[in-house]
């Protein structure tokens, strides 16, 4: 058979898009807060007040007066990442990661001029990358140094931990690995690997690339299942504090570890996919209505939060879900 | 949950709305479900001549009413030199020709349109026409008043109401072996039309005369038939009823037109001789809707819809109407299929092209503009321009692509090429630059499938929307409008899972 039966698909618990948007993205975010959380900017400054780290904003182009000054906010840096304050799906990010002499290199190692760095951001600015094709603000961030414990787990890129916050719980992570396919970015639909992570200790659940299972990396051929995000603790804690701080009830939240900041907050995603379900191998729905279920979510501390999480979403969980 | 319940009750309510309106407007209006319906309509002449004593002329011609069978459509009279006027006067219309001086023979001619109609009715009857005396021009005065009132008294005895009395009077006159009295009255030159009038009158049965025209396809020089009404009063109604004085038969209304119903004469003239009114007609079978619309011009009744307004803007109201279901169509492939489409509405601005070119042309038109487009514009992504002067220069080439295609195609002898001007220049501007910057970004396979997903829906949205049936029925019955804003707020609502995801999570669903 081509199609799987609905029926199963709703056995499983597994959420559709529809469901995702009118149920949940529509229901529990509220419209006027998606500015904060589309544009990574703003996202940056309201982290900043609730002390949860992101990485170095090393300066901000607004106009096209200002395209001149990148130089001086990429000069003395070992390496940067210039991106669209509203863009979206990944589009538009330029990365960095070595500068010799006057010459800047991308993560697959191809060569990028001042020249080709200014266009991007007069890209940017034009709004190329944002939706709706309106004028934008280019974001230039430090690079972060990412952790070793990922050494030969991702390609050309740096991996993230999505979490999946529903009204401030931990539902579900996964980890994102840059592949050759998907040039050194962590999208699943183009083609990076997504790794289910079990929410109560961090391991490797169950690993995907284009929706269908794999289990060692296409391009290093590490094998997926030993992966361990390490100072995972720390890392749900500042996703579960991210409800707080952006008032979104259905919230992706995208986290980096860096190898001396630990983990910190990269962006925030109001629509976030459905193949984090693919990569836990499980479907979203039971834990989504466990905690709805819940009366008094609403009291109780990121503390408490993240340890029911951890009691209830685990992949042994202490506590069967009902 | 009682938004809920508002939410299924708007949608509901809405589909009912516009399922009754529909209805309604069909049984109202009689408009055809089906486009390609034909009714019948009568096209009629009637020839008035006569010839003119150099004096002041005024001929008024009777004219049919709507009737039982019949609607009128249109009248007009050819008539040149003379003043007309379509009147209305002592309750029957008329046509009115008027000059100063003519002279010699005259020809006036009357064209009415009739739409065989069976929800016609006829006029409602106001008032008796009154009693008048006729003289039987039998053999004398004497003689006749005594061999009528035996007459009278014989029909009288064996009848009930003035319906039946009438008829037992043309039993009489029409007796294979008329019987002394009978043959009295008729020994005149008086008619048997006048006869039986004049027995009416004088046993105080209202009656009229009534000139009637046998429809018949294609005949010419026709005239009159006379025909005699006959009035009575029963529960304070007036009712009347038809009777042939040549026949006891009842009188067969199919095809029987009520030209003349004054009562009085069929030509009134003044200043002419020798007149003469004979018709002729012909029978058209014409699309149900443009006879229908004819018909309710008259009536006004179609003055909240879109067919009042002039035929170039509804011309346009034609395509726009067509927009809901192509709409719906991307909704449906949305939400339930999960096709993913570049730009929500695109493909229905596609199709809307589509339908300019003709599909075939239309798809070829379209895939090599933009082909050619993305081609040209990898070489713009190099020059960092400003976007907004990018799209300006895609714009520009577009253009300059579909003269180039256009001239091409002219010059081959494929004149269907020159059908690429319909394309919306812009919509393909946006095309060609969304479509180049999902190439950088993501790649070919996401633009063939964008491109593809779009293409396939623009396809099926043109198939609906070109659809005949579809467009007569979107056009005609606004209350379908209703019945699609419902679909798409129930799908809006509909939370299960999309056709694709069933494939998509299959992996999942399978795992154990």
């Amino acid at each position: 058979m081509f199609f799987s039966s609905p029926f199963k698909l709703r056995k499983k618990g597994i959420m559709g898009m529809n469901q995702r948007n009118s149920g949940y993205v529509g229901r529990y975010n509220p419209r006027r807060l998606y500015p904060l959380v589309d544009n990574k900017l703003k996202t940056k400054i309201i982290a900043r007040e609730a002390n949860v780290t992101t990485p170095a904003l090393l300066g901000v182009i607004s106009m096209q007066a200002e395209v001149e000054k990148v130089a001086s906010f990429i000069e003395n840096t070992p390496g940067f990442v210039i991106k669209p304050a509203k863009g979206s799906g990944g589009k538009g990010i330029l990365v960095i990661t070595k500068i010799e002499n006057g010459r800047y290199y991308k993560p697959n190692g191809s060569e990028e001029t001042l020249a080709d760095i200014k266009r991007h951001v007069t890209d940017i600015l034009a709004g190329l990358f944002s939706l709706g094709g309106s004028a934008d603000v280019a974001v230039v961030e430090g690079l972060i140094q990412f952790d070793s414990a990922f050494d030969g787990f991702s390609f050309e890129g740096v991996p993230d931990v999505r979490v999946i916050v529903f009204k401030g719980f931990p539902v579900m992570a996964m980890m994102r690995l840059s592949t050759a396919a998907s040039d050194g970015k962590a999208n699943l639909h183009q083609g990076a690997v997504g790794v289910g992570i079990d929410i109560g200790t961090g391991k490797a659940i169950n690993a995907v690339q284009f929706d269908m299972p794999v289990e060692r990396h296409p391009d290093t051929n590490k094998e997926l299942k030993l992966l361990n995000v390490p100072k995972w603790e720390r890392l749900i804690y500042l996703a579960a504090s991210c409800y707080e701080m952006s008032g979104m009830g259905y919230l992706g939240t995208d986290m980096v570890l860096d190898r001396d900041l630990g983990p910190m907050l990269l962006e925030l995603n109001a629509r976030p996919g459905l193949a984090i379900q693919i990569a836990n191998g499980t479907g979203i729905l039971p834990r989504l209505k466990l905690v709805e279920s819940l009366k008094d979510a609403e009291k109780m501390s990121v503390e408490e939060r993240v340890a029911f999480a951890k009691k209830h979403f685990a992949e042994t969980p202490l506590v069967e879900i009902a | 949950m009682n938004a809920r319940i508002f939410f299924y009750t708007l949608v509901a309510g809405l589909f009912v709305l516009g399922i009754t309106q529909t209805i309604q407007r069909h049984m109202a209006f009689d408009i055809p479900w089906m486009p390609g319906e034909t009714r019948t309509v009568w096209n009629i002449d009637a020839k008035v001549e006569f010839d003119a004593t150099d004096k002041a002329i005024l001929a008024s011609l009777t004219t049919p009413f709507t009737q039982a069978g019949f609607t009128q459509i249109s009248q007009n009279a050819a008539s040149p030199g003379y003043g007309l006027s379509f009147l209305y006067e002592d309750n029957h219309p008329q046509a009115q020709w008027t000059i100063r001086q003519a002279e010699g023979p005259q020809t006036l001619y009357y064209n009415i349109q009739l739409l065989v109609d069976d929800e016609s009715q006829d006029q409602a009857i106001s008032k008796m026409p009154e009693l008048v005396d006729i003289e039987y021009g039998g053999a004398g005065v004497a003689a006749d008043l005594a061999a009528s009132s035996d007459i009278i008294q014989d029909s009288l005895k064996t009848s009930a109401d003035a319906f039946s009395f009438t008829r037992e009077l043309l039993k009489q006159l029409n007796a294979d072996d008329p019987n002394q009295n009978v043959s009295l009255v008729l020994a005149g030159k008086a008619t048997k039309t006048d006869v039986l009038m004049a027995l009416l009158n004088e046993a105080k049965i209202p009656n009229k005369r009534i000139g009637a025209l046998v429809l018949e396809d294609g005949r010419r020089r026709q005239h009159l038939q006379p025909l005699v009404q006959v009035f009575q009063e029963k529960d304070g109604k007036i009712e009347s009823r038809l009777f042939d004085a040549s026949t006891v038969k009842a009188v067969d209304r199919t095809n029987l037109l009520l030209w003349d119903q004054s009562g009085k004469a069929l030509l009134e003239l003044t200043g002419g001789v020798n007149s003469k009114v004979s018709f002729s007609m012909i029978q058209q079978d014409q699309p149900a809707l443009a006879a229908i619309l004819q018909k309710t011009d008259n009536e006004h009744l179609f003055n909240f819809s879109i067919h009042s307004l002039p035929v170039e803007d509804q011309s346009l109201f034609k395509g726009i109407l067509m927009i809901p279901l192509g709409v719906l169509i991307v909704v449906i492939m949305r939400v339930l299929i999960g096709l993913k489409t570049s730009g929500t509405f695109m493909p229905v601005l596609i199709a809307m092209a589509f339908i300019q070119t003709s599909l075939v042309t239309g798809l070829i038109g379209f895939i090599l503009l933009v082909a050619v487009g993305l081609f040209i514009r990898s070489y713009l992504s190099h020059l960092n321009l400003l976007l907004v002067s990018r799209i300006s220069t895609v714009i520009i080439m577009v253009i300059l692509l579909i003269a180039l295609f256009g001239v091409l195609s002219y010059k081959l002898g494929l004149t269907e090429g020159l059908k690429v001007t319909f394309f919306p220049m812009i919509i393909l501007s946006w095309t060609i630059e969304r479509m180049s910057v999902l190439w950088e970004e993501e790649g070919p396979k996401e633009v063939f499938t964008q491109g593809g997903g779009s293409l396939v829906v623009a396809v099926l949205a043109y198939f609906i929307m070109s659809n005949e049936v579809a467009r007569h029925l979107m056009f005609n019955f606004i209350g379908l409008q209703f019945v699609v804003m419902s679909f798409v707020l129930i799908l809006g609502s509909y939370t299960g899972y999309r056709l694709l995801e069933l494939r998509r999570f299959k992996p999942l669903a399978d795992k154990e």
